[in-house]
C-alpha cells in the first residue's frame, strides 16, 4: 500500500526502476544490524536501533524528500539550496559531496550514519547479561556440538560420577548416607541400584546447593552429566555467589580477629582481677590475723583476772597493763586500717593549707622527746631558716613525720642511739631526711617495708611493735601531695627515710591519685 | 609433773599461757621461734607442745612435722594455736600431725580443759575447738 501510495504521489516523475532503487536503499539499512548481529558479540540492541534510525533519517532526507520535491509536493528550492538555504545541507550533495548519482549518494551517507551509530553506541555501552547470552547463542550458534541435546545419560558411569562429586563436597560418609537414604526413599535396597535419571541429578544438585551454593552446584552437576554448556547468566551468578562468599569470609576473618583481640584483653583483665582478688584475700587474712592477736591477749587476761580474784596486786596490775596496751594496739590498728582504706578509696578528708615545715618538724620531735630522753638517743634537727612554706594537710604531714621518727627511734642503735632530721630546699622541692643508726634495711626489703603489714628489720627473731601499716599510709599521704617517700640504706650503717614535697603549685596542679598498682607495690 | 612447751612469738600471749599452765600445775618452758621450739622439745621432751603457726624462723607446720618425724618426740601431744582459722589451714594442721587445733582468741577454760584431755592417759587424738 505504501509502495502504491508512493508510486501514485511520485510516480509521474520517476521510473519504476528508480522507485525500486529507493526502496532497496531503505531495505539496505537493515544490513549492518543483521550482519553485526550474526558475527559481532559486542553489538547491542541500543546500537542497532540508533543505527537503523540514523540510516532511515538520512535516507528520508537525501532520497525520499527530494523525490517528493521533484514531484512538486515540496518546493524545488529545497533541492537546489538545501534546508534553510544552507549549501552544506543540500539533500543531494550533502556536506558538499558531489559527483555521485543520487542513489549512490544516499547509500553512502545513510550506511555511513547507520554503521557509525551502530558501532559507536554498541562500543560505548557494555551489553547486558541477557544481550550477551543471546549474542553468544547467535554468534556461536555454529560452534555448538550437535549431540548435546540428549537427555539420556550413560547409566552407571554417571551415578559413580555423581557420587564422587557429592563425596568431594560433602565428605565421603555424608555422601554415602545421602545416596543410600535417597535410594531407600525410591524403594531400592542400596545406592548401587540407582540409575542416573533426571530425579537423581536434581537430588544431587540440591544436596550440593547446600554446600557450595545453588549456582555452583548446577555447574558441577552439569559438568558431570554433560548438559548444555554454561550460560553467561549462570556464570555471573556463580561469580556473584563466590564474591559474596569471599566478602563474608573477609568480614568473618576481621570479626574473628576483633574477637581474638577482645578475648586477649578480657584474659588480661581477668588475670589482673584474679591477682587483685588474691591480694584482697591476703589482705583480709592478714588483717584478721592482726586483729585476732591483740584480742587473744585481751580475752585471755580478762578471763584470768576474772577467774583468779586472789592475784597479788602487782601481778594484777601487770595483767591489766597488758589488757590496756593490747586494747590500744587494737584501736590503733583499726584506725590505721580505716585510714588507709579511706585514703586508697579517695574518701579521706584532706585539710589542705599552707604550712611551715619547721613547725611540723618541731612538733613531731617534741611529742617524741620523752622516749628519746628515756632511751638516751642523740637527736639532731637541722631545719634551715627560710624553708619555703608548702601546701599540705598539717595533721597528715605530722602523722608521716611521727611515723618516720618513731621508726627511727625504734630501730636506732640500742646503746648509743642516734637520730637526725634534716630539711633541705632544692629547686621547687623540699626534702626531709630522717636518719637513724640502726641495723638498716636490706636492699630486698627496701620496697617491701612500704607494703601493708610488712615489716623490715630482724622480724625473724623478733617481731617489732606496730601494725605494719605506718609506712604504707605515709607513702600514700606524701604521694597525695605530689611528693615521693623512699628509703636509702646500707645494712649495718643505718637507714635514711626521705620524702620530697613540691614547694608551690601543689594547689594548681592536679593532685595525683595513687595508682592501684602503686598501692599494691 | 606434766610438762608443756609454749612455742609462741607474741609476748603477751606467752605471758598469759605461762600463767595459765603454771596455775594448773604444769612445768612450763617457752620458745619464741620455731627453731628454739624444736630444740627445747628434743631436750625437754614435753608432754604437750602449744604451737603457734606463725612462728618466725621455722613455722608451726614445719615444727609439727619435724616433731612427728623424730622418734623422740613422735608421741608428744601437739596443740596448734593460730590466728588464722580457715578450714583449709585447720586441715593442713591435722595433716602435719597436730592433735588439736585452737583458733585465737580462745577461751582459757576450754584451752586448759583440752590440754588436760590431750595428755590424759586414755586420750586419743583429734579435737578442735
Amino acid at each position: 500500500v505504501l509502495g502504491y501510495l508512493y508510486f501514485y504521489l511520485a510516480g509521474e516523475a520517476y521510473a519504476l526502476v528508480s522507485i525500486g532503487l529507493i526502496s532497496f536503499t531503505a531495505v539496505a539499512q537493515f544490513a549492518p544490524a543483521i550482519i553485526g548481529g550474526l558475527y559481532w558479540k559486542g553489538a547491542t540492541r541500543l546500537g542497532a536501533t540508533w543505527g537503523l534510525c540514523a540510516g532511515f533519517a538520512v535516507w528520508l532526507y537525501t532520497l525520499l524528500l527530494p523525490s517528493f520535491a521533484k514531484s512538486g509536493w515540496l518546493p524545488i528550492t529545497f533541492i537546489a539550496e538545501g534546508l534553510f538555504g544552507t549549501d552544506l545541507l543540500r539533500p543531494q550533495s550533502l556536506f558538499g559531496l558531489t559527483g555521485l548519482d543520487e542513489i549512490t549518494h544516499c547509500v553512502f551517507w545513510s550506511l555511513t550514519a547507520n554503521i557509525a551509530c551502530y558501532v559507536g553506541i554498541s562500543l560505548a555501552r557494555k551489553p547486558g547479561a541477557t544481550e550477551h547470552s543471546q549474542a553468544s547463542l547467535f554468534v556461536d550458534a555454529l560452534k555448538q556440538p550437535s549431540g548435546t541435546g540428549s537427555r539420556f545419560w550413560r547409566g552407571s558411569a554417571s551415578v559413580r560420577e555423581l557420587a564422587a562429586l557429592l563425596a568431594r563436597f560433602l565428605g565421603p560418609e555424608r555422601a554415602r548416607d545421602a545416596l543410600s537414604g535417597y535410594a531407600s526413599t525410591r524403594g531400592l535396597a542400596s545406592a548401587d541400584q540407582l540409575t542416573a535419571d533426571a530425579a537423581l541429578v536434581h537430588h544431587v544438585e540440591s544436596l550440593l546447593a547446600g554446600a557450595i551454593g545453588s549456582a555452583s552446584a548446577r555447574v558441577m552437576v552439569a559438568s558431570v552429566v554433560e548438559e548444555e554448556p554454561l550460560k553467561l547468566d549462570e556464570v555471573l551468578e556463580i561469580i556473584n555467589e563466590a564474591t559474596q562468599a569471599l566478602a563474608y569470609s573477609r568480614q568473618l576473618e576481621q570479626k574473628s580477629r576483633e574477637l581474638e583481640g577482645a578475648t586477649n584483653e578480657l584474659r588480661r583483665a581477668n588475670l589482673r582481677l584474679q591477682e587483685l582478688d588474691r591480694l584482697k584475700d591476703e589482705f583480709i587474712s592478714t588483717i584478721t590475723h592482726e586483729l585476732r592477736t591483740p584480742l587473744t591477749s585481751i580475752r585471755a587476761f580478762s578471763e584470768i583476772l576474772n577467774d583468779n580474784p586472789d592475784l597479788d596486786p602487782q601481778q594484777r596490775a601487770r595483767f591489766l597493763g597488758v589488757v590496756i596496751k593490747e586494747s590500744e594496739r587494737l584501736t590503733r590498728l583499726i584506725n590505721q586500717v580505716l585510714d588507709l582504706a579511706r585514703i586508697e578509696s579517695g574518701n579521706a578528708e584532706w585539710h589542705t593549707s599552707e604550712i611551715d615545715l619547721r613547725e611540723v618538724v618541731e612538733d613531731a620531735v617534741t611529742s617524741l622527746s620523752q622516749v628519746v630522753k628515756d632511751r638516751q638517743i642523740e637527736l639532731a634537727v637541722d631545719v634551715p631558716l627560710g624553708v619555703p612554706r608548702i601546701v599540705a594537710d598539717r595533721d597528715r604531714l605530722q602523722q608521716v613525720l611521727l611515723n618516720l621518727l618513731s621508726n627511727a627511734v625504734k630501730f636506732c642503735d640500742r646503746q648509743s642511739g642516734c637520730v637526725a632530721v634534716v630539711v633541705q630546699h632544692a629547686g621547687n622541692m623540699v626534702r626531709v631526711d630522717v636518719h637513724d643508726n640502726g641495723p638498716g634495711v636490706s636492699r630486698a626489703e627496701q620496697e617491701v617495708i612500704f607494703e601493708k603489714f610488712r615489716q623490715g628489720g630482724d622480724t625473724l627473731k623478733h617481731r617489732p611493735d606496730g601494725s605494719g601499716l605506718g609506712l604504707a599510709i605515709s607513702r600514700q599521704i606524701i604521694g597525695h601531695f605530689g611528693g615521693r617517700l623512699w628509703v636509702e640504706s646500707t645494712p649495718g650503717a643505718g637507714a635514711t627515710f626521705s620524702f620530697t614535697l613540691p614547694v608551690r603549685g601543689a594547689r594548681e596542679s592536679p593532685i595525683p591519685r595513687p595508682e592501684l598498682q602503686a598501692r599494691i607495690a | 609433773m606434766k610438762r608443756v612447751l609454749i612455742a609462741e612469738d607474741e609476748a603477751s600471749i606467752v605471758l598469759s599461757l605461762e600463767f595459765l599452765f603454771d596455775r594448773a600445775g604444769w612445768q612450763v618452758s617457752t620458745a619464741n621461734d620455731g627453731a628454739r621450739a624444736l630444740e627445747l622439745a628434743r631436750e625437754g621432751k614435753p608432754d604437750l607442745v602449744v604451737l603457734d603457726l606463725m612462728l618466725p624462723v621455722v613455722n608451726g607446720f614445719e615444727v609439727c612435722r619435724a616433731l612427728r618425724a623424730d622418734a623422740a618426740t613422735a608421741r608428744t601431744r601437739i596443740l596448734m594455736l593460730t590466728a588464722r582459722g580457715r578450714e583449709q589451714e585447720i586441715a593442713r594442721g591435722f595433716d602435719a600431725g597436730a592433735d588439736a587445733y585452737v583458733t585465737k582468741p580462745f577461751s582459757t577454760k576450754d584451752l586448759m580443759a583440752l590440754a588436760e584431755r590431750l595428755v590424759a592417759p586414755a586420750s586419743a587424738s583429734g579435737q578442735a575447738t
